[in-house]
């Protein structure tokens, strides 16, 4: 398998590598996939009060795409808000990473962990405000 | 004889070129077998079926001599060995041509599910011409249960097949007991014994074996060559695939390649020679490599390790993915236990047959130790195992959970 230069840049220095504390209100954490399909993605932002993404690290158990598009997703996240990364397509992780169609769904993988790393941390939020 | 042939590098660690360490799945021609070999390409080109002239004479000749070779690896009789273009064929030559020749004793055969799939595929065509076939499931260690062999056996059974070594695991089957148990049922036994070849002590004289397929290029000699061989006493027919001038005593007709089949000749003397010394040298690195990659934690061998060639390392190395433990280990040649296909990655069917978890079917390398190996290769090995494993598991959510102490097959995970 041939994989794009971009591809092979994040898996060989992967960005952001590691997790934050998920019991801090202001820490939101996707963990999308299966072991018995061939990756997990676990990815954790911090928003701060202005709904900022101020840091993201992320852990990914996956072929050298999966881990290469969850490293790119913690680079675009920072500094962006909540509501402009759950706005990220997977045909924008696909397009800058150059993944081949048997890897789209790594893409796919790494929208969903956005997706519900936001899910999580709008769902402490609520928590917090009803509190 | 001048060395004018040399070693090509196997083990740069420097330029990019990975340190070979698949042996199973190929060996560099000895070039000692190369420089024997040579002169029956350009001077020595005769066919050796030509019985009227030196040229036909002299490769007739060598092709004898290179037959006597192979016969004493494997103590049978010149006699009772065919040549084949390599294990394929004689796999399929048994298999088909001894099921065939005694069909009318009945119609169904038992081979194992870890067997190569030149056997499987040749026992799935038998199957789709009539017959019947048991493919037995080993013990999660690799090895056949003697009373399941014994249990699978019915009165229609004509054959089955066995393989010696395993490519992928490296386990050696009881060759002895299951052949004890077909000959008391009166059943033909054919053994794959491409892997074994050089590895262990094969002696058909006493091993009681009807049928055994050999191949030259996992023994140091040219690919394209191998040989079957047929015992004669009690003698065991089988009914010809390849058909024409009737060369091979009628079981396989085509023209000689009176090269090939000196290189296998060579490369089968020189294993008769140095296999008990080279096997202690490649026994030494393989304990070297495993005790090394021992320490690193969760970490599986794959196949019995009492029961098992020393050449072959199989290992599974718990929450890396695989194919991303493919892409980690070029600086190494070896195999891996996911086929990385366009579509999807496929886990080996023999890691599957044993038991093991898709996710540590994935997650396995097969190393494959063998004559060029040196104790710097395997050192480098090391080294670099522990370095990518340690870098994937630092990126593996799986591995922090198991570091948490959460059971991973107990987690609901959501389905995508």
């Amino acid at each position: 398998m041939a994989y794009s230069d971009k591809v092979l840049d994040h898996y060989e220095n992967p960005r952001n590598v590691g997790s934050l504390d998920k019991n801090d209100p202001q820490v939101g954490t996707g963990m999308v996939g299966a072991p018995a399909c061939g990756d997990v993605m676990k990815l954790m932002i911090k928003v701060n009060d202005d709904g900022i993404i101020e840091d993201a690290k992320f852990k990914t158990y996956g072929c050298g795409s999966a881990i290469a598009s969850s490293s790119l997703v913690t680079e675009w996240l920072k500094g962006r808000t909540i509501d402009e990364a759950y706005a990220i397509k997977n045909s924008e992780i696909a397009e800058e990473l150059a993944l081949p169609p048997v890897k789209i769904h790594c893409s796919v993988l790494a929208e969903d962990a956005i997706k519900a790393a936001v899910a999580d941390i709008k769902a402490k939020q609520a928590a917090k405000e009803s509190a | 004889m001048s060395a004018s042939i040399e070693m090509p590098v196997l083990n740069n660690h420097d330029d990019g070129h990975p340190i070979y360490l698949d042996y199973s799945a190929t060996t560099p021609v000895d070039p000692r077998v190369a420089e024997k070999m040579i002169p029956y390409i350009t001077e020595h080109f005769g066919n050796p079926a030509s019985r009227s002239h030196p040229y036909g004479w002299t490769a007739e000749k060598a092709v004898e001599n290179a037959r006597e070779e192979v016969a004493k690896l494997v103590g049978a009789d010149p006699r009772e060995i065919v040549w084949t273009s390599g294990a394929t064929e004689s796999n399929n030559l048994a298999i088909k041509g001894a099921a065939n020749f005694y069909s009318a004793k009945g119609k169904h055969i038992i081979t194992v599910q870890t067997e190569h799939k030149a056997v499987i595929d040749a026992v799935r065509e038998l199957e789709r011409q009539g017959y019947e076939a048991t493919y037995l499931q080993p013990e999660p260690n690799g090895l056949i249960d003697l009373e399941k062999f014994k249990a699978a056996i019915r009165p229609d059974t004509v054959l089955a097949s066995v393989m010696f070594v395993n490519n992928e695991i490296g386990v050696i089957q009881d060759i002895t007991a299951i052949g004890n148990i077909c000959r008391a049922n009166n059943v033909i036994f054919h053994v794959d014994a491409a892997q074994a070849t050089g590895k262990v002590k094969i002696d058909l004289e006493t091993l009681p074996v009807d049928l055994m397929s050999f191949c030259a290029h996992k023994t140091y000699g040219p690919k394209g060559i191998g040989a079957l061989y047929v015992r004669r006493k009690p003698r065991i027919r089988i009914e010809a695939q390849m058909h024409g001038g009737g060369h091979e005593r009628g079981m396989r007709s085509g023209t000689l390649a009176t090269h090939q089949i000196v290189g296998m000749g060579e490369a089968f003397r020189i294993a008769r020679e140095e296999m008990d010394t080279e096997n202690e040298r490649i026994r030494f690195l393989r304990d070297k490599l495993l005790h090394g990659l021992q320490e690193i934690e969760e970490v599986y061998v794959n196949g019995d390790l009492e029961h098992r060639v020393p050449h072959n390392l199989n290992i599974s190395f718990n929450y890396v993915e695989g194919e991303s433990l493919i892409m980690a280990v070029k600086g190494i040649a070896v195999s891996s236990g996911s086929a990385c296909t366009s579509a999807s990655l496929e886990p080996s069917y023999v890691l599957r047959a044993l038991g093991r978890s898709d996710e540590l079917a994935h997650s396995s390398i097969r190393f494959s130790i063998g004559r060029f190996t040196t104790e710097e290769d395997i050192d480098y090995t090391i080294k670099l195992m522990k370095s990518k494993i340690g870098k994937l598991r630092e990126l593996s959510p799986l591995w922090e959970m198991f570091q948490d102490g959460v059971d991973i097959s107990k987690v609901e995970w959501a389905a995508h």
